[in-house]
């Protein structure tokens, strides 16, 4: 395999992590996620009808796909910590997206509690991918107790507004010392293509997929967005400069 | 009867372990990707048969579901 993807040793071909939530349907999700080319798909965990036990979407998906459980709405670190101990144990990977929101209408990190638990589960043995600020300082932050990779938000969940601080995201990707995985906020695939060429080792993306007009087709843009960003971040892009510079030969030009 | 908080709502059950109140409430234990835990401790599910359950215990019993 020709440029792997690497998280906590295990190597990924795909670079987008895709979502599960908000699809129209169930065929329509399996369909997204198989044009989407993800290996790496997203799960919440939650209380179970008292009712009886109804058929999950995950049931679908656990021997196709390596699932990474998240912590979405917890806002507590007690709670995220008790629920990536359910995931692993419902899910049995110690693997989890660390979700812990410090405001219920931005959806936005809270930091404190986020390193903070990042920290005990990293102890407890967990992989933890902590979706996070676009601050490099929480970013080495999140590092340093020892995530396995950083997801910055490219702007506010579920909003499609694309990466709205291009050079926070491009300076984190220069100085983390661990993947760094662009999380919420991608819109349409240039958004995608951005976060690869701005150096992000993945992309995280549900909404974007799953609330389009046509998922199915929008997966297999991601996937052709996140490919052609990330041989355009190895190639290196040319410099920007302020003036014209003809691409066509000077000399020989016709009637001079 | 055990006065317990499942799942958020209280309930009282005949149960005495995790084992019997997941077939008091229709849930077979053998249900892929279900995990429980009491008091805040995940209890492993070979545990589930054996575990005890107390008055006034908080359950939460749950599974994956769709996400972002």
């Amino acid at each position: 395999m020709t440029d792997p993807l690497v998280i906590a040793d295990t190597t990924f071909s795909s670079r987008l992590i895709a979502g599960t939530a908000r699809f129209p349907n169930q065929q329509v999700m399996l369909d997204a996620l198989a044009a989407s080319g993800a290996q790496l798909v997203t799960a919440s965990i939650r209380r179970i009808s008292l009712e009886g036990y109804s058929g999950s979407l995950i049931d679908l998906l656990g021997d196709k796909y390596r699932i990474l459980p998240n912590t979405a709405g917890c806002v507590t670190a007690r709670d995220a910590i008790l629920t990536a101990q359910l995931a692993r144990e419902a899910l049995d990977t110690n693997w989890v997206k660390l979700e812990l929101i410090g405001d219920r209408e931005l959806l936005y990190p809270d930091v404190e509690q986020l390193v903070h638990a990042a920290d005990e589960l990293v102890r407890k043995g967990f992989i933890v991918l902590p979706y996070c600020n676009e601050d490099p300082v929480s970013c080495q932050k999140l590092a340093d107790v020892g995530c396995a990779a950083v997801m910055p938000l490219g702007s506010l969940i579920g909003s499609g507004m694309g990466i709205a601080n291009p050079a926070a995201i491009e300076l984190i990707c220069s100085r983390s010392p661990v993947p760094v995985v662009l999380d919420a906020g991608i819109g349409t695939a240039s958004d995608a293509a951005q976060a690869m060429e701005l150096g992000c080792d993945a992309v995280m993306i549900d909404t974007a997929i799953a609330k389009s007009h046509d998922p199915v087709r929008m997966a297999a843009a991601m996937r052709a967005a996140v490919e052609g960003g990330r041989l355009a971040r190895l190639a290196g892009r040319i410099p920007k400069q302020r003036f014209a510079e003809p691409s066509s030969p000077q000399l020989g030009l016709v009637g001079s | 009867m055990t006065r317990l908080k499942v799942n958020g709502e209280e309930a009282e059950l005949a149960a005495a372990t995790i084992a019997e109140l997941l077939a008091e409430r229709g849930i077979d234990p053998k249900t892929r990707f279900l995990a429980v835990a009491v008091n805040g401790a995940v209890v492993r599910r070979a545990e589930w048969p054996t575990a005890c359950l107390a008055a006034d215990d908080t359950v939460e019993i749950v599974r994956p579901f769709q996400g972002g």
